[in-house]
């Protein structure tokens, strides 16, 4: 019984310590960005297509996807209440809102973020982040903050990217599959959705880009440099990100309302 | 190709400040280890290492495994601090160096990893490039320039736009050579340079370390268990065991020396000091099962 | 070479999709009350009931947006609530004694203001109270009138 206590004790010392390293590990990040931005912007364009245009298929396919069974859901509840016409407003509120930057964040985290960790952890395992260090460079500045620049980028645009083209599977499934009129689906979209929905969505998509991409390139950089350590490192990327994901949304969600 | 090297001049595209301003000709000991004590967690590393490095040598640090040769290099370039002890190059302590000092002195290091740690992600040429496009504000026709002829010396011009993962481990060692030496650095450190490769590659990389010593009048550092490689590169040899130094000298000596350690090591025997068996209870004993009853 | 032209071409190619994703949100999805006018004068109105009227909420008249409400608060002194609207400065010939009500669009849509002419001769200006007003119909005074409607008729 005193050993278990004295466990989670432990446990809970250790979560605030790796809490903490990880906020300072943030503000190291962000003190090098404008450097590297002013500096070096081929650098984070190049981190922007690895992040950004290799995760376009996956987001475009998923964001098609959803949108559609979200019309589809919409289309079958709301005819209950005789407000078909409404399907237009529920989808395009559910995905500018909620669904956009949330699934699209653990999207990212599923493609992105992985291969961010794996390959910073490679690069750790195979001593090129020791050699950089050798040669003068810092790794932070060089290897971390463009993949971490390049991803807070990608997030909000692939964000915008899901929510189009789910609006667009919406669309296919509610107007050209059951036949909602074009005209009320838009209508009904438009009063419904303000600026400040748009904003929300657009604040959370920051806010996961920054929480996603951090995370990735903490858990490349704090990798454990074996095969072993470097795979482990990429699943906690994914359940981490999933987690705080969630957890923000839901905080976000709460302020703004 | 080998027959014919390049070695250029000492490019004056970088000038290399002295730390602290101690002139670099002061000493004739560039590297100097005093008491050195190093321990993680409760295993003691190194107890008292004492050794020097000098000059234009080719200085090789031997031992068993585990003896922590990478960990000495890492002490060396400071990217682990000592507990106890002094570690001076060119007669500074580089403890005392702060981070902006600490970059200034490893640009006057060059190292070779053990498997080359070429930047999976750039091609050859700009992984030999990158220190200079990190470091110097040279033009694009002056990298050019100064990566090809650096490549030329290995050998491997000709491999300047493949990436690392097509290299062979003995091409990508040579390449990670070119970039060690490519911002003409003062002291090269090898970890580990003759392990996993074929005959070939092995001559060519130790006939490669020998040259450039030579040839651009740099201090070498050799770390390496490869005790017949070793014997034909280095001039001074430091058999490091049980975390201080075992017995230094030429190789020459160091066969002939009298101390069985020294003769374990440098003949390969299988018992001896270093014992075959990891220590263990009592084999009879534990055949027997006497102490699980 | 050729390899970082690709990476800056699809670079390029992602941020404008993207831009332009972000675009379409912020223009054609939202709007249904896209008031924006450059010059706006203030109106302010009591309603004894604003039901769920809310900031951003648009004014119309005859079914054309002229203006949106900036504030709701209730009046202490009068026991009302108090409705502030700005309106575009075209409409400045709005007769003062026109009558302002609290409709829903749809069945379960939105609240907005609507605005019904009167006959004044003088218009709504800045700083000008409309008098007129006719709250919002909460559903459940009306279904609780509706009972006591039907309840008392089933007595006959």
């Amino acid at each position: 019984m005193r050993t278990l206590i004295r466990d989670l004790y432990n446990n809970l010392v250790e979560f605030v310590r790796t809490f903490g390293a990880f906020q300072l590990f943030f503000l190291r990040v962000l003190s090098h960005a404008p450097q590297m931005v002013f500096g070096r912007p081929g650098l984070v364009v190049k981190q922007i297509y690895n992040a950004g245009a290799l995760s376009l298929v996956i987001i475009m396919v998923c964001g098609f996807f959803v949108g559609g069974v979200l019309g589809l859901q919409g289309y079958s509840n709301l005819a209950r209440f005789n407000a078909a016409d409404s399907v237009g407003a529920l989808v395009a509120l559910a995905l500018i809102k909620e669904l956009g930057p949330v699934i699209t964040a653990l999207l990212f985290a599923g493609r992105a973020g992985t291969a961010l960790s794996s390959e910073i952890g490679l690069m750790k395992a195979t001593d090129q982040l020791s050699a950089m260090e050798m040669m003068a460079v810092s790794p932070v500045k060089r290897v971390l903050v463009p993949r971490f620049l390049g991803g807070v980028v990608a997030m909000p645009l692939l964000v915008a990217i899901f929510t189009c083209i789910g609006l667009f599977g919406a669309h296919i499934v509610a107007v050209d599959l059951l036949s909602v009129d074009v005209g009320a689906f838009w209508q009904q979209m438009q009063l419904s959705v303000d600026m400040e929905d748009i904003q929300e969505g657009v604040l959370k998509s920051f806010v996961f880009g920054i929480v996603a991409s951090l995370l990735a390139v903490w858990e490349g950089y704090n990798a454990i440099p074996t095969a072993e350590g470097v795979g482990r490192a990429t699943t906690r990327t994914v359940v981490i990100t999933a987690i705080s994901v969630l957890i923000l949304d839901f905080m976000i969600t709460a302020v703004m309302l | 190709m080998l027959g014919h090297p390049v070695f250029p001049e000492q490019e004056p595209h970088e000038h290399q400040p002295a730390v602290d301003g101690v002139v670099i000709e002061d000493s004739e000991n560039v590297i100097e280890i005093r008491d050195l004590m190093y321990s993680r967690g409760a295993r003691v590393i190194f107890k008292n290492l004492n050794l020097t490095i000098k000059r234009g040598e080719i200085t090789a640090l031997m031992g068993p495994s585990g003896t922590g040769k990478t960990t000495l290099l890492r002490l060396i370039t400071r990217q682990l601090v000592p507990q106890h002890g002094a570690i001076l190059i060119n007669g500074v302590d580089i403890a005392t160096l702060n981070t902006r000092e600490l970059y200034v002195l490893r640009r006057r290091f060059g190292m070779l990893f053990q498997n080359g740690a070429l930047l999976t992600d750039l091609n050859v040429f700009e992984n030999v490039a990158f220190p200079l496009r990190e470091h110097t504000k040279l033009t694009n026709r002056l990298i050019r320039h100064v990566v090809l002829t650096k490549l030329h010396a290995v050998g491997l011009r000709g491999a300047a736009d493949m990436m690392p993962a097509e290299l062979s481990g003995g091409m990508a060692r040579r390449v990670a050579l070119a970039r060690a030496m490519v911002m003409d650095p003062e002291i090269l450190i090898y970890d580990e340079p003759f392990v996993g490769l074929d005959p070939i590659s092995m001559g060519v990389i130790v006939r490669l370390v020998r040259r450039m010593n030579d040839a651009l009048g740099i201090t070498s550092i050799v770390v390496s268990h490869d005790v017949a490689e070793v014997s034909t590169v280095a001039d001074r040899s430091y058999l490091i065991s049980d975390g201080k130094v075992a017995a230094s000298g030429s190789p020459g000596e160091l066969s002939a020396a009298n101390s069985e350690l020294v003769r374990q090591f440098m003949h390969g025997m299988a018992d001896g000091p270093v014992a075959f068996h990891f220590d263990a209870p009592d084999y009879e004993e534990q055949l027997l099962g006497r102490d699980s009853g | 070479m050729q390899q970082t032209r690709a990476v800056e071409i699809g670079t390029g190619l992602f941020v404008l999709l993207g831009m332009s994703a972000l675009f379409f949100l912020t223009t054609q999805t939202t709007g249904g009350e896209k008031f924006s006018a450059d010059e706006t004068f203030e109106v302010q109105a009591n309603f004894d009931n604003v039901g769920s009227l809310k900031p951003r909420a648009p004014v119309s008249m005859s079914g054309v947006t002229i203006g949106r409400v900036t504030d709701v608060s209730f009046d202490p002194v009068a026991l009302q609530a108090k409705v502030m609207m700005i309106i575009d400065s075209r409409y400045e010939q709005i007769p003062d004694d026109s009558d302002a009500s609290i409709l829903t669009a749809g069945l379960l849509g939105s609240q907005y203001i609507g605005l019904q002419a009167g006959g004044s001769d003088t218009y709504l200006e800045n700083g000008s109270e409309i008098y007129f007003t006719q709250s919002a119909i909460v559903l459940e005074n009306l279904i609780g009138k509706f009972l006591v409607n039907s309840g008392s008729g089933g007595d006959e």
